[in-house]
């Protein structure tokens, strides 16, 4: 294969016109994750729990192998691999030292179930593969609606748990003194991560969730510190990336993932600049005022 | 947790109008009792300073006030109703705290969570509300870096951000669990003559736990001492002597005063480093 044929399976816009319809479900699901990403991504900032998405991905990872396996609903078992795997943490170590360990000892146990289960499936090989690295662009309608479901369940129980669960996750002494129950919205928040991960890897892969799940908030919170702003940056951020990787993956033959993770990628280091420069230059919102010694 | 009635009327009279009022209150974790049989009223605006060495339960006390944990025996009442979760009579600033670097919150922000954070739903913030959370950056003197990003602020910035947060409900009482500690002398004296106006200007009863006293010694009415499962009140003049805390650790202790402050010597444990960590380290 010399370079032009790798550029022309990377990117091949034949026939775009008629191709487009085909992918008309990967898009509505594409932008229905992008919301969900964009969204739940801020708070995963805030909680710092990059490491955990990972670890729920793997197991969603596992459930989705079973399913795959015994023949049942792929998103339903990916669904149950993460929940569980979500409460779980939710449940186990409050520091993030404790949760680390627990997140370190689950994430190679359910990649390795994960591949006992489609060591053992005797189906085609590109559904096994889609799993960890992305699907190529194809989302069945029955998907898609289960898709749309659970992100709806998501975005909604995300925006009535939103202030409390930004100030338990911002500033959880003073929370609990106030008496949110920073515990139950802990777990809460899990369970919507866990189906908030289980959505992303049917497009992108357990491999690959980061790119949209952490990538688009991480990238817009080096931009703004305004919490509106950062969740609106993020959503478009995530939006972009999903969106562009499918209509780019539309005519070449290689899985939507790379496309969604670099265009992820692009963005976050277009906003790393961003922030450097405007920190060099000092514009971080201080006012030239002196601050007073004393109250008055 | 068991309701007793005050053992008699002069203390339910005295009960009625404090803005703290804790009766015969015991707290104990399994056999290790903190303190037994306490009885406190702080009245409005009075400045009480809560001292001892780790693990005497000074942090279990503002647990206790906030609801968050119950006594063995006794009751313990916050402007005349019984301590709950989450009440609005009850601003609490805890220990300084940094805040990640790309925390996605301005210090207006945080404020904003004092006054609303508990509340369902997201806020779709209206002009009354800006002007609150204005009124309260001008009132800690944090309007120059109200739009600064929280981890960019330095401990004692963020600590006045917390006097803002815990101000916001206009509250009775004020709870302070070191909100000293980790700060350099000048952000000190800022963070405590704040604590102080408030309880001047509001009428505030302020309840300070801390390990040294000397940064607030111009403003502590009364002083709750806890060492060795036992209590003193009363003012710093007759608390911190040597011969009272002598008693209490059960070892020969020293208290000095030179020009307004107090040195205490010879102290078992080593009550007044600076990173003292979680203290108590019950919960």
């Amino acid at each position: 294969m010399d370079l032009n044929e790798v550029f022309v399976a990377i990117f091949n816009f034949e026939d775009y016109g008629q191709l487009l319809p085909l992918v008309t479900n990967s898009l509505i699901a594409g932008v229905a994750l992008g919301l969900v990403g964009g969204l739940i991504g801020t708070f995963v900032m805030l909680r710092d729990l990059a490491f955990a998405v990972h670890g729920i991905a793997e197991l969603s990872f596992a459930g989705a192998a079973f399913a795959l396996l015994i023949g049942t609903n792929v998103v339903f078992g990916s669904l149950v691999g993460s929940v569980v795997a979500a409460v779980i943490l939710g449940l186990m170590g409050k520091r993030a030292r404790d949760r680390n360990s627990s997140i370190g000892v689950m994430m190679p146990f359910g990649l390795g179930l994960g591949i006992l289960f489609l060591s053992l499936y005797e189906g085609r090989s590109a559904n096994k593969f889609g799993l960890l690295t992305g699907q190529i662009v194809s989302v069945d309608t029955v998907q898609v609606n289960l898709m749309l479901v659970c992100s709806a369940v998501v975005i909604i129980a995300l925006l009535a748990i939103w202030r409390p669960l930004t100030f338990a996750s911002a500033d959880p002494d003073l929370a609990v003194a106030r008496g949110v129950p920073v515990g139950k919205l802990s777990v809460a928040f899990m369970v919507l991560l866990g189906l908030a991960v289980a959505l992303s890897i049917q497009i992108v892969g357990a491999l690959l969730v980061l790119a949209l799940v952490i990538t688009p908030a991480a990238a817009a919170m080096r931009v703004t510190a305004s919490p509106r702003l950062v969740v609106l940056l993020s959503v478009v951020f995530a939006t972009t990336a999903m969106v562009g990787g499918i209509l780019l993956a539309l005519g070449g033959r290689i899985p939507i993932s790379p496309y969604v993770t670099t265009l992820s990628f692009l963005i976050y280091v277009v906003c790393r600049l961003v922030g450097a420069w405007r920190t060099k230059h000092g514009r971080v919102g201080r006012t030239a005022l002196p601050v007073p010694a004393t109250a008055p | 947790m068991p309701a007793t009635e005050p053992p008699n009327r002069q203390a339910a009279a005295a009960a009625a109008g404090s803005a703290i009022a804790l009766t015969d209150a015991t707290l104990a974790y399994g056999d290790r009792v903190l303190w037994r049989d306490l009885d406190l009223q702080v009245r409005p605006g009075e400045f009480l300073a809560v001292l001892g060495p780790n693990g005497s339960g000074k942090t279990s006390l503002l647990r206790v006030l906030l609801g968050l944990q119950a006594l063995n025996s006794g009751t313990a009442r916050i402007a005349g109703h019984a301590v709950r979760r989450g009440s609005r009579d009850i601003g609490y600033i805890p220990q300084q705290k940094a805040f990640r670097a790309g925390s996605p919150l301005r210090a207006r922000d945080l404020v904003g969570l004092g006054l609303d954070g508990h509340r369902w739903g997201f806020r779709l913030s209206g002009r009354p509300f800006r002007k609150r959370v204005d009124e309260l950056l001008d009132l800690v003197g944090a309007s120059a870096y109200a739009d600064v990003p929280v981890g960019l602020l330095s401990g004692g910035e963020q600590q006045r951000l917390r006097a803002a947060q815990a101000l916001a409900t206009d509250p009775k009482v004020l709870l302070c669990d070191e909100p000293l500690l980790s700060l350099d002398l000048h952000h000190q004296q800022a963070v405590s003559s704040l604590i102080d106006g408030q309880r001047r200007r509001k009428n505030t009863a302020v309840v300070f736990v801390t390990h040294e006293i000397n940064p607030i010694i111009d403003y502590v009415d009364r002083v709750l001492y806890l060492a060795g499962g036992q209590f003193r009140v009363g003012t710093p003049e007759e608390v911190m002597t040597t011969a009272v805390l002598s008693d209490m650790y059960g070892t020969q202790v020293k208290v000095i005063r030179n020009e307004g402050r107090l040195v205490v010597v010879g102290l078992p444990d080593a009550t007044t480093h600076e990173h003292g960590g979680h203290e108590d380290g019950e919960d």
